[in-house]
């Protein structure tokens, strides 16, 4: 199978996680000069390779601290770490794949995937990477089609071959499968689980899904309404491949969705 | 076109029932391409018909050009389905061989046949294609200067109109500058400044450079502006998190996604910038187009006038369909675009 040997292609130079601490961060926007808290004193600390689910209320700032992990911005109060060294700005050993899959509509898929190694100056000596990361997601095929011309799926699955071709430490998810069809949906969830384990990067995901959160991660935290604080903690001790029907994942459901206070609507 | 073929014919009934519908679509495919004929032999007829009331020297080859172009007409349209690709696009434009015949013969009876509109003002058709054939280098002179100035103008004012565009729209400094200075000067018309121009700059060649630079710049600074301004910051947070420094930004993040914009204030530009140009050739400089039709009203020649006004709108006409190809092949990527 041409995955197959993709994959092996990759796995040449494979890049084992990283760890991340989130050490009492705050943060806050300033919105007609009134200060808006969106973090309060989170602390998180994720081991090499965990795949962590982030669940929460809408709005309560889960993708505020995704973009503090990626370093896009600047916590108010607080420190991040990425295996001991503080974030401070974006680095491509942290990627993160969007809700929109936010491909440059003028670049050909070939050239959306290569984009990370262009940036970085080292595109002409791994161009293999990029055919590689293409062949992994199951789009060889469309390499030279326009953002335009592709599906939702598969508009994300290149975003998600453009976050891989870095190699990344950590890859952040910031509700990647939310605009997707169920159907596609749970094929993709299935592909992100086997990439995690075959890669070994630690995952970072948020997800306002209780239920994809508890098939994919082996750590899920529920936040709190905004400012969010971190609620409960919950290892989800389970073999891989999940059963979306397990007794045991329908019982942590039901906990979660207490704790988010959506008890009597279950 | 239509799809009923002989086999359709014959399969759907006796050939008593198939002939009337096989005649009807023959007429349909060829009757207006016979139409465009006769109306070109209407005109070649007009010319060679009656006496000119004037002397034109080019009456009796204008009619029989016309008389060819009637044989090619007819031959064409009826023999489309064996010219292929060029008889298909032949009898998609029979239509307008038909008005176009119609609108000489009515031109060529008015004006050199009976005299109904006013000479000299209105000059037959023989006396324009007499231009054409007589006064050829003095045109092409002036087409070659107008192209000249147009050119280097265009190119200069787009270019600087690109890079100020880019520049507010990237810095906050720069913007605090140049946007105030633009708000003041960009609105002005530019030919507001031609009695300025024509005494400060050392020739009226440089002036005219800098004037028609000046009308294109501005629309092209303007929309350039607004298109790297509305970027998304989505692409630049993918970016960014991807490694990417800010030279990687402005060159393959903000000016590839602002190009639509960037391609309007173009196509604007050159739209003013042609105002610009005859106005200039009219008043400062001895050559050109703008400057050949100034001539030919001076002389009363009108016939030269209009002779130049055609290959003036076919020249500008030209350069939007070159602008607009040059975009398609650059925008491939984009949906929708307009055809021009």
């Amino acid at each position: 199978m041409v995955a197959a040997t993709a994959l092996a292609e990759i796995d040449a130079h494979p890049a084992a996680g990283a760890a991340l601490d989130i050490e009492q961060v705050s943060h806050a926007f300033d919105i007609d000069s009134a200060e808006l808290p969106v973090l309060s004193d989170v602390s998180i600390s994720v081991e090499p390779g965990e795949f962590v689910a982030l669940l929460g209320p809408s709005g309560c700032g889960k993708s505020t601290l995704l973009r503090l992990v990626a370093g896009l911005d600047k916590p108010r109060s607080g420190t991040l770490r990425e295996d001991e060294a503080r974030i401070t700005r974006p680095h491509p050993s942290r990627v993160v794949v969007f809700q929109d899959p936010t491909l440059f509509p003028w670049r050909t898929v070939w050239d959306n995937v290569a984009l990370g190694l262009e940036a970085q100056g080292v595109l002409k000596s791994q161009r293999h990477c990029v055919d590689a990361a293409l062949d992994l997601v199951g789009l060889s095929d469309f390499r030279t089609a326009y953002p335009h011309q592709l599906s939702g799926g598969m508009a994300q699955r290149v975003a998600l071959a453009r976050a891989l071709v870095n190699d990344p430490k950590i890859l952040i998810l910031d509700e990647p499968l939310g605009k997707l069809d169920s159907l596609t949906r749970i094929s993709m969830q299935a592909e992100l689980v086997s990439l995690w384990q075959r890669k070994g990067f630690t995952t970072l995901l948020v997800t306002h899904d209780a239920e994809e959160a508890l098939v994919l991660a082996n750590r899920v935290i529920v936040f709190s309404d905004r400012p969010a604080r971190v609620k409960a903690d919950i290892r989800v001790d389970r073999p891989y491949p999940r059963h979306r029907g397990d007794p045991y994942l329908a019982d942590l459901r039901r906990q979660i969705l207490g704790l988010l206070g959506l008890d009597a609507t279950w | 076109m239509s799809t009923y073929s002989l086999s359709d014919g014959l399969a759907s009934g006796p050939p008593r029932v198939a002939r009337a519908p096989l005649l009807a679509s023959w007429v349909r495919e060829s009757g207006v391409g016979i139409l465009a004929s006769v109306a070109w032999i209407a005109f070649g007829l007009s010319c060679l018909w009656w006496e000119d009331v004037g002397d034109w020297s080019r009456t009796h080859s204008l009619g029989i050009a016309a008389l060819v172009i009637a044989a090619i007409a007819l031959f064409g349209t009826v023999g489309a389905d064996y010219l292929g690709s060029a008889g298909r696009g032949l009898r998609q434009r029979a239509p307008w061989l038909v008005a176009l015949g119609a609108f000489l013969t009515l031109w060529e009876v008015a004006t050199a046949k009976f005299a109904w509109l006013p000479l000299p003002f209105f000059p037959p058709p023989q006396s324009i294609i007499e231009v054409y054939t007589d006064d050829l280098p003095k045109l092409l002179d002036s087409v070659f200067a107008s192209v000249k100035l147009q050119l280097g103008g265009y190119l200069i004012g787009a270019t600087v109109g690109f890079l100020t565009g880019v520049s507010i729209g990237w810095s906050r400094a720069v913007g605090y500058w140049v946007h105030p200075v633009l708000r003041f000067i960009g609105p002005l018309p530019a030919t507001a400044w031609l009695p300025i121009a024509f005494f400060t700059f050392p020739s009226s060649w440089s002036a005219s450079t800098f004037l028609i630079a000046l009308a294109t710049g501005f629309p092209v600074t303007v929309l350039t502006w607004s298109g790297v301004a509305s970027v998304s910051n989505a692409y630049y947070d993918v970016a960014r998190t991807l490694g990417a420094k800010p030279s990687f930004l402005v060159l393959k993040v903000a000016i590839p996604a602002a190009l639509p914009h960037v391609f309007v204030g173009l196509f604007m530009g050159l739209g003013s910038s042609f105002a610009v140009l005859v106005v200039a050739e009219m008043i400062g400089v001895k050559a050109g187009l703008g400057w050949y039709l100034q001539w030919a009203q001076g002389w009363a020649a009108y016939a030269n006038m209009y002779a130049a006004l055609i290959v003036t709108s076919l020249l500008c006409s030209g350069a939007i369909t070159l602008l607009f190809s040059i975009r398609d092949r650059l925008l491939v990527w984009q949906k929708g675009t307009v055809k021009w």
